[in-house]
């Protein structure tokens, strides 16, 4: 599919240029809001006034930026966002790692070793995207209640498990449809059972889908506010709940070159894995689909 | 994400025969999946009915039991607001899915032309599915807002007459949303469509070409069809978000100018936890299952049924 | 537990044995409070409070949430209520403590109030509020007064106006504010804002005895009147002194309108202050205050206060200890210059409080003599969520929508508040 404008013709040169017009024009509309965030949130607060948005900062600060990190109150604690960062970490890691896990195991079930029903299971899981978190709120902290995980981080990670595997599980199926069956059918003959084929088959090639779901995963539930505040202690709230305190206050001033740094730190790490493996991403997807 | 239809590949081997190694490796497999299928019966289904139990009930800040029949679901349908969200919800995730994926295909084949910055450009395109409405959502607010943000620097270069202020129109505000929803999906999309650009088998397309079919004809003709499965993928990855979209109405229009851009997740919220009104909230949010399964339910089954892949 | 207190530093040795018993006693009692002061100065006032109860040897587990006036934290409370794991306290306001309270789920504070002699101490009006069944349930922290006019004097001596004190001088100076190249009233279109500007005209269109039976006692016949009608439609015209670019506008950008000279006026409660502060200014001098047009003789009031949660053993000391403090002096003074309001309590020495403070104080006060102090229903304060909620539907449709008759507003209003009943 690359080969298909190649001519150097007349034509082909202005299709080319017409091409990197589009692909650059779209590439501002994507920067467009990155970009006011950055430039607002190095301005010195008297700066940020109405129709300046992409105007340069006069006197570029980094002042905004150590406030946000250790210093802006985000409730009594005056400590800024950095202190946070542990906790949203501490809840992250083990959310996705056992949801990956167990859509690896749930696709690979559902795939190669089909049974009557399988489609309807997996169909069935699938509408678990669909409910909007809204809806389970106070069934969860019911629940939460009953196992005696409220407020306690073993009960937010399982919340995410539980609202995860809908979605690994369906990148895992979808790319283990694709690895030929032969192979498992070959291992099953010589009599290998069903964690020792997964370990051995399906695993290894199995790089590709993990960082498609290990990044979807770890975008969802480190961006995820509304669990995080209803279900976390006082003393682990992850960093969007900290972000949400200083931006969103609701009598008094609000300093925007704040507000937009301390976005920005919550944000970073997201951002740093979308840059690094957003090239593992899109061949992830594409893995999915080529012979195996 | 499944490409196999068109990949070219050696028709995969029927289902797994049964190998002498016992009932527990039969039995493994559905053990595997069995916690699985217990936490969405529980979890999934199981707070449905309970929603749909407090959707009969006349419960107020918490939840209680005592039943009033389907009064919530007629309150429900003479709330002027109701219908608004609804029809805001149609109008919204029609546009958002369409958009997002005529705009991710119209990328994804671009950025497939041999392009310099390759790389860079995929994660400027992709970023936004990183960032949440939280921290996005304000800067929106200001770019979309007549006086701060677009409109404004327009004008101050000079264009006096330019206009662009929906965010403050009851009859646009909706497309606002569309706007931001767009810009935060659409890349994702765009990778998906990548992705199976990439996956079709080139011996497929050099047939065609050698056949005469001009450029637009082979994307047409044998290159879009072959990605009707990314395109389910994709559906199902919008639609789900513009089912969720709840951050970004908040930080956005908070569903303003009046109620002009309420959808049927911040309705169900602002009933059921703002207004203490959980009866009439969990009524709504049946409503508004009971649509996402009429519309998905049968896209799913047709796609299921025509693509059992592998 | 002598070696334990001689380790302590001179101030503390000061204790008496008695006391450092207490002291070491109390120690593993920790109030969880959830609430949502969270900007700067909000936050360094209700830290006097945290300061003054670790003095006494107790634990503050701060469990701030921020987002929409206190809606992300109320929903936060019903998710911990639901788990069976309320916080010691959170602050809950107006006619909500009432539904905690029928849920059971309160404790109570009669031993302290008693103590601290709370019924003579606190307004009628005030203590009313704080009461569940007869018996004490919440502290109150703070009086905001919502029917306030903020003003830019220089935009006023631009245009050639004084401080309008009627609803047609507030039209009038509207205008002639305008002619002089200012937005008239700065306004920010959510709904709380449109409710907030809604009852300050209906206030002066109708006196606080109609403003009592129509979005208090929830009157249909008052509600669907021709004073509601004529009240709508006063509100509406209030639009032509707005400008186009309200919709969605935070509140306190609309402050920095005023306080930047871009408009004249808005209409807003009194922590409003906390930006004319927070920009350096002196109330009096470089920005003015006054009771909102035509509304001199009431007060719209919106009152914060922290209920507390059924719990046991030392928890409850810790909880007691909580209430009584949050009606110690230094606290009030504190947490009141910070957020604009006045002080719970009206027998405090005001003279550190500005003058748009005082006259709150002497209008509270008046008021709750003469009559007209009535609860805010923008803030909560007068009505349960869901009919607050329905008003604030038809309102914000009302005025956002081109062709809406006030009747048919005025009818709405009778049905919203039946139909959330």
């Amino acid at each position: 599919m690359d080969n298909v404008i190649r001519q150097r013709t007349l034509g082909a040169r202005i299709a080319r240029v017409s091409l990197y017009a589009v692909l650059i024009l779209a590439a501002l509309f994507y920067l467009l809001p990155l970009v006011v965030m950055l430039i607002t949130s190095v301005k010195p607060l008297a700066e940020i006034t109405p129709g300046t948005l992409l105007s340069l900062p006069r006197e570029p600060t980094l002042t905004p930026w150590i406030k946000a990190w250790g210093e802006a109150c985000t409730g009594m604690r005056c400590e800024g966002v950095g202190g946070y960062f542990y906790n949203s970490i501490a809840i992250v890691v083990p959310a996705v790692l056992i949801s990956t896990l167990i859509g690896a195991l749930n696709g690979y079930a559902l795939t190669k070793w089909r049974f009557k029903g399988s489609e309807l299971v997996f169909a069935l899981m699938l509408f678990g995207c669909f409910i909007p978190f809204q809806v389970v709120l106070l069934p969860m902290a019911q629940t939460l209640g009953w196992l005696g995980l409220s407020t306690s981080r073993v009960g937010l990670i399982l919340v995410h498990v539980v609202f995860g595997i809908a979605f690994t599980t369906l990148f895992f199926r979808n790319f283990y449809v694709a690895v030929p069956t032969e192979l498992v059918s070959a291992a099953k003959l010589d009599g290998a059972g069903f964690l020792r084929i997964f370990w051995r088959i399906l695993l290894p090639v199995s790089a590709p889908i993990i960082v498609v779901s290990v990044i979807w995963q770890f975008t969802q539930i480190w961006n995820d506010f509304l669990f995080g505040v209803a279900f976390s202690a006082h003393n682990s709230q992850p960093v969007t709940v900290a972000l949400n305190n200083l931006v969103n206050t609701s009598t008094g001033a609000r300093e925007y070159n704040v507000d937009m740094a301390a976005a920005m730190i919550a944000a970073l790490p997201t951002l740093i894995v979308y840059v690094l493996a957003g090239k593992y991403f899109v061949r992830g997807l594409t893995a999915g689909s080529v012979k195996g | 994400m499944s490409l196999s239809r068109c990949a070219a590949k050696p028709a995969a081997a029927t289902g797994s025969r049964r190998s002498p190694s016992g009932l527990l490796q039969a039995w493994l497999p559905k053990l595997v999946l069995a916690p699985s299928i217990a936490i969405s019966l529980f979890f999934v289904y199981g707070f449905m009915l309970w929603t749909f139990i407090l959707s009969l009930t006349g419960s107020r800040m918490l939840p209680s039991y005592d039943f009033v029949g389907f009064a919530q679901y007629a309150r429900l349908m003479a709330n002027d607001r109701w219908w608004v969200a609804s029809s805001n919800l149609v109008i919204f995730g029609g546009l958002f899915v369409a958009i997002c994926l005529a705009l991710g295909l119209l990328l994804a084949i671009l950025l497939d032309q041999r392009i310099r910055q390759e790389g860079a450009l995929r994660t400027v395109y992709l970023y936004p599915m990183a960032l949440s409405f939280i921290v996005t959502g304000v800067v929106w607010k200001w770019l979309l807002n007549p006086g701060l943000g677009i409109q404004a620097m327009v004008r101050g270069w000079g264009f006096e007459n330019f206009r662009f202020d929906w965010l403050v129109d009851p009859d646009m505000a909706v497309y606002t949303l569309v706007i931001a929803a767009v810009w935060q999906a659409s890349g994702f999309v765009m990778a998906l469509f990548l992705a199976g650009l990439r996956g079709i088998d080139d011996s497929i397309l050099k047939a065609a070409q050698l056949d005469g079919a001009s450029l637009p004809s082979i994307y047409w003709r044998v290159v879009i069809p072959c990605l009707r499965p990314v395109v389910f993928s994709a559906v199902m990855i919008l639609s789900h978000i513009a089912i969720k979209s709840f951050d970004l109405v908040v930080a956005l229009t908070g569903g303003g100018p009046g109620y002009a851009s309420d959808l049927p997740a911040t309705f169900m919220y602002a009933h059921a936890f703002t207004r203490a009104q959980i009866g009439l909230g969990s009524a709504s949010a049946m409503l508004m299952l009971g649509g996402v399964l009429a519309i998905l339910v049968p896209y799913l089954y047709s796609e299921l049924r025509n693509h059992r892949h592998g | 537990m002598m070696s334990f207190n001689i380790s302590f530093p001179k101030t503390a040795l000061a204790t008496t044995l008695a006391a450092s018993l207490a002291l070491s006693a109390a120690q593993a009692a920790e109030v969880e409070v959830l609430h949502w002061w969270t900007s700067g100065g909000e936050a360094r006032a209700a830290n006097v409070l945290k300061e003054l109860m670790e003095a006494e040897g107790y634990g503050w587990e701060d469990f701030a949430v921020a987002g929409g006036g206190g809606e992300t934290a109320m929903t936060v409370l019903k998710s911990r209520a639901m788990s069976g794991n309320p916080p010691s306290a959170a602050q809950i306001k107006g006619p909500e403590i009432q539904e905690w309270g029928e849920l059971g789920l309160l404790g109570e504070l009669d031993e302290v109030a008693e103590a601290e002699g709370w019924d003579d101490l606190l307004p009628p009006t005030v203590a009313e509020i704080m009461r569940h069944d007869g018996s004490y349930v919440a502290v109150p922290v703070n009086v905001h007064r919502v029917n306030w006019l903020w003003a830019n004097p220089e935009v006023l001596e631009a245009a050639g106006v004084e401080m309008p004190t009627t609803l047609d001088e507030l039209f009038s100076a509207g205008e002639a504010i305008r002619e002089a190249g200012f937005i008239p009233l700065a306004h920010g279109g959510q709904a709380w804002q449109d409710a907030t500007v809604f009852e300050s005209v209906l206030l002066a269109t109708g006196g606080s005895e109609f403003y009592q039976h129509a979005l208090v006692d929830l009157d249909p016949e008052a509600l669907g009147s021709e004073r509601m009608v004529e009240a709508l439609e006063t509100f509406k015209r209030l639009r032509e002194l707005m400008d186009d670019d309200m919709s969605g506008r935070d509140w306190n950008i609309a402050t920095s309108m005023v306080i930047n000279g871009d408009a004249g006026m808005q209409l807003m409660g009194d922590w409003a202050k906390g930006e004319f502060t927070a920009a350096e200014l002196t109330a009096g001098e470089d920005y003015l205050c006054a009771a909102a047009p035509g509304t001199q003789d009431a007060f719209t009031f919106n009152i914060d206060s922290l209920a507390v949660f059924r719990v046991e053993g030392e928890e409850r000391d810790a909880q007691h200890a909580l209430a009584r403090l949050a009606l110690e002096p230094i606290f009030q003074e504190a947490f009141n210059l910070a957020k604009g309001s006045i002080p719970a309590r009206p027998d405090l020495d005001m003279s550190e409080f500005d003058q748009c403070a005082q006259q709150s104080l002497d209008d509270f006060q008046r008021t709750a003599n003469e009559g007209g102090l009535v609860p805010s229903m923008a803030h909560g304060m007068a009505v349960r969520a869901d009919v607050q909620g329905a008003i604030f539907d038809v309102v914000t449709n009302y005025f956002n929508a081109r062709d809406m008759a006030a009747e048919e507003a005025a009818r709405r209003m009778v049905n919203a508040a039946q139909a959330a009943l």
